[in-house]
């Protein structure tokens, strides 16, 4: 997966570098601001109140 | 073809590392990311209460003639406690908790509500509660971990720890119950409420207007904090109950003696 990625990416060594840290972001953004607020209600972690 | 195996267990390996890496991201999002998103929510209603209160106005009360409607009328043509307060709009800042024990600096605004969205923001009033330093059982959840922590350290409260309830015209000081010679929680209670106890989530009569005597009619006026116990856990909610001590502390008069450093 990770070598076809890297394969995939244009240009040379710094240019994949640096489309790798592009995709690490966009990565970690999806995850922060969309998947784990969607993901979190589900899990036991924080119920806080009675009765509800 | 021992080339094929190598490339599956690769792939393998790599979607389990890839999984390990998303769980450490997530631990990073609930112990750090929720935190800076509260601080900045936090931040944002307290500044909007404090101006609200310095222009005179009080969202814990509706502007008279207000068209939301009648509040249906109690003895004397007045509104029934806590009735103007379940019409206070969900999410809006209504108070601000501070509990010395927690640190001088401690200080949270009080959202309406206790959902989701709610809690995301700071700590919530349950809707059906009354009114901060109402005849009753004002009932305020908060996250034990995660989105600010408002009430991580709620089993570090000891008997006589003072809650402080700030709002536009008075300070609320409630005191846990129990003996604060001793720390007993049960000790010199009175209706045997105890200060702390760990009860199941289904347990609401914690929140009832005189806490675990369900259908008593109020004569104390009390204040209920509920989060999560132990922590990370949905098994159990950590309780603490307070009663109002002494008179409501004029907010013009500054800090209340319980918010004042000591000697």
């Amino acid at each position: 997966m990770y070598g076809w990625i890297w394969r995939t990416l244009p240009g040379n060594t710094s240019a994949k570098l640096a489309g790798c840290a592009v995709l690490v972001v966009v990565a970690v953004a999806l995850l922060y601001l969309v998947i784990f607020p969607w993901l979190e209600p589900m899990l036991p972690l924080n119920r806080v109140t009675v009765g509800q | 073809m021992p080339n094929a195996v190598r490339t599956t267990v690769r792939g393998i390996g790599q979607i389990l590392i890839t999984l390990g890496v998303v769980v450490l991201l997530f631990i990073g999002y609930e112990l750090w990311f929720t935190d800076v998103l509260n601080a900045r929510t936090q931040h944002r209603l307290t500044t909007k209460l404090e101006k609200q209160w310095s222009e005179g106005d009080d969202p814990l009360v509706r502007p008279s003639g207000s068209p939301s409607g009648p509040a249906s009328p109690g003895p004397g043509g007045q509104p029934l406690p806590g009735e103007s307060v379940r019409q206070v709009p969900l999410g809006t800042g209504i108070a601000i908790i501070r509990i010395p024990r927690f640190g001088l600096d401690y200080a949270r605004t009080i959202v309406q509500g206790t959902g989701e969205a709610q809690l995301n923001d700071g700590p919530g009033h349950y809707v059906d509660s009354p009114l901060p330093g109402a005849v009753g059982n004002v009932a305020i959840a908060g996250h034990r971990v995660s989105k600010g922590s408002p009430f991580l350290d709620l089993d570090k409260l000891l008997p006589g720890d003072a809650i402080v309830i700030e709002t536009k015209d008075f300070w609320y000081t409630y005191r846990v119950l129990g003996d604060a010679a001793t720390g007993s929680f049960t000790a010199n209670t009175p209706d045997g409420i105890p200060g702390r106890e760990i009860v199941s989530s289904t347990d609401s009569e914690v929140l009832d207007p005189v806490p675990d005597h369900p259908g008593q009619r109020p004569t104390m006026r009390m204040i209920t904090l509920t989060t999560c116990h132990p922590k990370f856990s949905a098994s159990h909610r950590m309780i603490v109950h307070g009663l109002l001590a002494g008179v409501p502390y004029p907010r013009s008069a500054g800090d209340p003696p319980a918010l004042r450093p000591a000697g």
